[in-house]
């Protein structure tokens, strides 16, 4: 979707004020939105792509002007509602009021270092040999679907270098909405500057994105 | 957001103190939900932020660029299967499953991004921080690298080569800065000190020696 999040190269965002020594977290309820966070997607009820479609899809002006936790947690009442663990009435009151569906897992504490040293890998295999190699020369489709995608809108319809095959993995712009996993080759492709921000681009940059085979076609 | 003032879109209000701001409100209104009905373990969250508070930082990044720049046979796996060279050490798991190590050279410097969310490679370099997540820095670093440098203090040389790595997949990436000169009598524990966290975005350098004179 072009939504808020799809940020690169917009211009007006003001200084990017790096914070020197800066704390794992500004406030406890920080520690609290990552831990509650972390501990809702155990369930298993959805995946990381349908989590990140929710934060973008918060109204722009919402996004925009949320820390990264706050979109978070917004996100997390959205997916919490969306799959029957809470209701609007309980979020409104504190307090448990409703029926609720039981998860498949419940993070206990004992469980946290195993899962977070186990992350959860994204690479599935595919039949099909991939359909582009390194040095080959290709185009980013020119897409604007409302759903989810990967492909930031800076890099649509450039042309670019594939610089490596990264292997194969999950499709977001599928999984993001519950249409299975439908793993796709990925590839890092690199564009030169001009390509995408056009005259006047410093000729030394070159930007890079990893783009699932569908994103490209062949020059 | 100021305290209290709800955003756009926003139509309920949640019941709270006073005292709450309303991220401090809506968290608690969670939690306390959430554990009611046993789908979340308070004990689990402070477990959670235990990990990323005391046990996984930048310092785990740090030993794996030192170990890159003492060891040639470790550089050579970090960079045909990064994954497994920085598992060998023990860093592995969330947001580090699918791992990128990329080297910069005297030709060229390497940064990192991700302008649709807010990928990063918690397994060696913990949580985030803010800047990393905000917009001025996602919507700045794939079209004026060298302005987001500056404001960070580092100033490259015109002729120096700028590669912006966008992290729009599940891969993760982590930068190896150059080796600062005059290190040769170091061993991993003295280099390890000099790696910092920008270094390992591509926000800075590794420090020189002279830093800890």
């Amino acid at each position: 979707m072009n939504g808020p999040h799809d940020l690169g190269g917009q211009h007006g965002m003001g200084p990017i004020a790096p914070e020197w020594n800066e704390p794992t977290f500004h406030a406890e309820w920080e520690k609290r939105a990552l831990g509650i966070t972390l501990s809702c997607g155990a369930f298993g009820a959805w995946t990381l792509d349908e989590s990140r479609h929710a934060r973008e899809s918060l109204p722009p002006a919402t996004y925009l002007s949320a820390s990264y936790y706050e979109i978070w947690t917004r996100a997390l009442e959205t997916l919490l509602k969306r799959h029957g663990f809470l209701t609007e009435a309980e979020l409104d009151a504190g307090r448990m009021l409703d029926k609720w569906r039981e998860p498949k897992r419940v993070l206990a504490a004992d469980m946290v270092a195993g899962v977070l040293a186990k992350g959860a890998a994204c690479d599935r295999p595919v039949e099909a040999p991939p359909r582009f190699a390194a040095g080959e020369s290709v185009r980013t489709k020119n897409f604007n679907p409302e759903s989810h995608t990967r492909l930031p809108r800076y890099a649509r319809a450039r042309r670019g270098v594939v610089e490596a095959v990264q292997g194969s993995f999950v499709f977001p712009d599928d999984n993001a909405h519950g249409r299975g996993e439908n793993p796709q080759w990925l590839y890092t492709v690199v564009f030169g500057a001009r390509e995408i921000w056009g005259e006047g681009a410093d000729p030394t940059h070159t930007i890079s994105i990893d783009a699932w085979e569908s994103y490209l076609e062949p020059l | 957001m100021s305290e209290h003032r709800h955003g756009p879109g926003e139509e309920h209000g949640h019941h709270h103190d006073n005292h709450l701001t309303d991220m401090e409100a809506r968290v608690k209104a969670l939690e306390t939900v959430l554990t009611e009905k046993g789908l979340i373990d308070p004990a689990a969250i402070d477990a959670i932020v235990d990990t990323y508070e005391t046990k996984v930082g930048p310092r785990n990044g740090a030993r794996v660029v030192a170990k890159a720049w003492s060891d040639p046979d470790f550089a050579d796996w970090l960079r045909r299967d990064a994954t497994a060279a920085i598992a060998s050490l023990g860093f592995t798991g969330r947001q580090g499953e699918h791992m990128r190590a990329v080297f910069n050279t005297s030709e060229t410097h390497n940064l990192i991004v991700c302008t649709l969310c807010s990928c990063y490679p918690w397994a060696v370099l913990g949580l985030p921080p803010v800047w990393y997540k905000a917009p001025p820095y996602r919507s700045r670093a794939v079209i004026d690298p060298r302005g987001v440098l500056a404001e960070f203090g580092l100033n490259l040389p015109a002729e120096k080569k700028i590669r912006v790595w966008d992290s729009t997949a599940e891969l993760r990436y982590l930068v190896v800065p150059e080796r600062p000169a005059a290190t040769d009598d170091l061993g991993e524990d003295a280099l390890a000190k000099l790696v910092t966290r920008d270094s390992m975005i591509g926000t800075g350098l590794a420090l020189s020696p002279e830093a800890f004179r």
